[in-house]
């Protein structure tokens, strides 16, 4: 006689309170496939956990948010920010669509050039940019973004001792009405900084500022502060065609547009609360359209956008080690990953799926990581089935930050797949191991 | 290991504990249990008697099964 599948013994006390007025929709769906290839094959042939990102969903992200720029405004450049997820696969997928590289590092700097993308068409970002870095960036023709003065100081001797004409703009920090206000990048636009900056520029003899640039926060919940953004761009920009009879090239707004992660804390899911691209983009190029410029001298749109190009291309397997009761009575459920290789779950509710079919009866629970640190948790409380050791689960839209942010801490760093567009798998990062990880530990004699 | 002779039950898996007002639900296993454990059945035989019928290891169904009746001592329907 067949048995029947087994579900562990649940007994819940019913509550008689207030119901929740939007509803338990059930979010336990098993998603058990990646486009087309079976979770279950994944971890079987690549090991548990797993990092995997579908190169479908990155080509469809990339070119419905250059589809929704391009429709509203002529001139439009992406250029890929390198932190938010610099594995090389990644970053070639975006510079096949076209994307640019923005870079905020030597070695980010090293790695777009190394990935192909020319000189002309990297945009190096960021207060640390060392003479030699900024030297190799110029004689590349890259485009300079300063962020202080003390920058922008440097880049005048630079140019003067080495006979060169960096291709420059200078970052604006601004007060756009959203809290943090970012203004430790950049020349502030309020208290005149940014102007002084851009007039100390063209005065140089060397330098040749060719746009303007800002980046006004991270994950952006109002578009109306993109507007803000752009205004205060088109201002100073308008203010340099009329004093100094020089047009910019272009207008940076940098990147911030969020992806529909759920911020924790959040009272709703990120699906029902942020802001579509096309929001941003109608914000964005309102202001830019109307702000007076003619047709032919409009300045080109640089975007440099991140996470909401690559959040929802990313997943993270996994599989439980344990589960357990706690001594006040809620469920617990040990994962094999944690916060080191998940960072982005100090800052997300991430949505985890089962990645089987389970029963239908669900528990509240905390899903830890495997880290023998009390601050390893994924999830202080979500609603799963009753999963047991060995079931296995989808993390979504990890494919922000997550590879470029882990730590390599207590346990080693998984591989990392592509799923390409005929649904063939590649490993784009090995595992590491033990050999690579003690690679540049050095023992002196008196320790042999 | 028994199960307070106050509380009603249902084949559903719904409990009553009429002392308290109270109101509990379980899962079908869980129903099942509640059932053996009201028939006064002891835990070996429980676990034998589940193992044959679902498909689930010996060890693992007898660590649920702790977990399970530690939880109904907890809401009070094991004496």
């Amino acid at each position: 006689m067949e048995k029947i599948r087994y579900e562990r013994p649940f007994i819940t006390k019913m509550n008689a309170g207030l119901m929740n007025k939007f509803g338990t929709k059930s979010v336990n769906e098993p998603v058990t496939h990646i486009e087309s290839v079976s979770v279950r094959n994944l971890l079987s042939e690549y090991g548990s956990p797993l990092f995997v990102i579908s190169e479908r969903q990155i080509r469809r992200n990339f070119n419905n948010a250059q589809r929704i720029f391009k429709t509203r405004y002529p001139k439009v450049q992406f250029a890929w920010s390198y932190k938010t997820n610099y594995i090389n696969a990644v970053c070639k997928i975006f510079h096949q669509e076209g994307s640019w590289a923005e870079v905020v590092s030597g070695f980010e700097y090293k790695k777009a050039l190394g990935n192909g993308v020319p000189g002309n068409k990297i945009i190096f970002n960021g207060p640390d940019k060392k003479d030699e870095e900024l030297i190799m960036a110029v004689k590349n023709n890259s485009l300079i973004h300063i962020d202080h003065y003390d920058e922008l100081y440097t880049l005048i001797r630079l140019s003067e001792e080495h006979k060169l004409r960096p291709r420059v703009a200078i970052r604006v920090n601004m007060d756009t009405g959203i809290y943090p206000k970012w203004d430790r990048f950049g020349f502030n636009f309020e208290n005149g900084q940014a102007w002084n900056a851009l007039t100390r520029i063209l005065n140089s003899e060397n330098l040749d500022l060719v746009g303007i640039h800002c980046h006004i926060g991270t994950f952006m919940l109002a578009p109306e502060a993109y507007s803000i953004a752009a205004r205060n761009l088109c201002e100073l920009t308008w203010s340099v065609k009329e004093r100094f009879g020089k047009m910019l090239q272009y207008i940076d707004l940098g990147g911030g547009f969020p992806s529909t992660n759920t911020l924790k804390g959040a009272y709703l899911p990120g699906t029902d609360t942020v802001p579509s691209i096309d929001q941003f983009a109608d914000a964005i190029t309102d202001v830019i359209l109307g702000y007076g410029f003619h047709q032919e001298e409009l300045p080109t749109l640089i975007l440099e956008s991140g996470r909401a190009l690559i959040d929802d291309a990313g997943f993270l397997l996994g599989t439980v080690l344990a589960t357990k009761r706690l001594s006040d009575g809620r469920r617990a459920t040990i994962m094999d990953f944690g916060l080191n290789s998940l960072f982005t779950s100090l800052w997300y509710e991430h949505k985890i799926s089962p990645a089987q079919k389970l029963g239908d009866q669900t528990e509240e629970m905390v899903m830890f990581g495997p880290l023998c640190m009390n601050i390893d948790v994924v999830r202080e409380s979500i609603t799963m089935p009753m999963l047991q050791k060995g079931d296995q689960v989808v993390v979504h839209k990890v494919g922000a930050y997550n590879m470029t942010q882990w730590m390599q801490f207590i346990t080693l760093r998984p591989n990392v797949v592509l799923i390409d567009e005929e649904n063939n798998t590649h490993i784009i990062r090995k595992a590491e191991d033990l050999r690579y990880i003690e690679e540049l530990e050095q023992l002196p004699d008196h320790l042999q | 290991m028994k199960v307070r002779k106050n509380i009603a039950t249902s084949e559903e898996g719904f409990l009553f504990n009429p002392a308290t007002g109270d109101s509990f639900s379980t899962n079908s296993i869980g129903a099942e249990i509640l059932q053996l454990l009201k028939s006064d059945m002891p835990a070996m035989q429980i676990v034998e008697k589940i193992c044959e019928k679902y498909d689930v290891d010996k060890s693992l169904f007898e660590r649920d099964l702790e977990e399970f009746t530690l939880q109904l001592k907890d809401y009070n329907i094991l004496e």
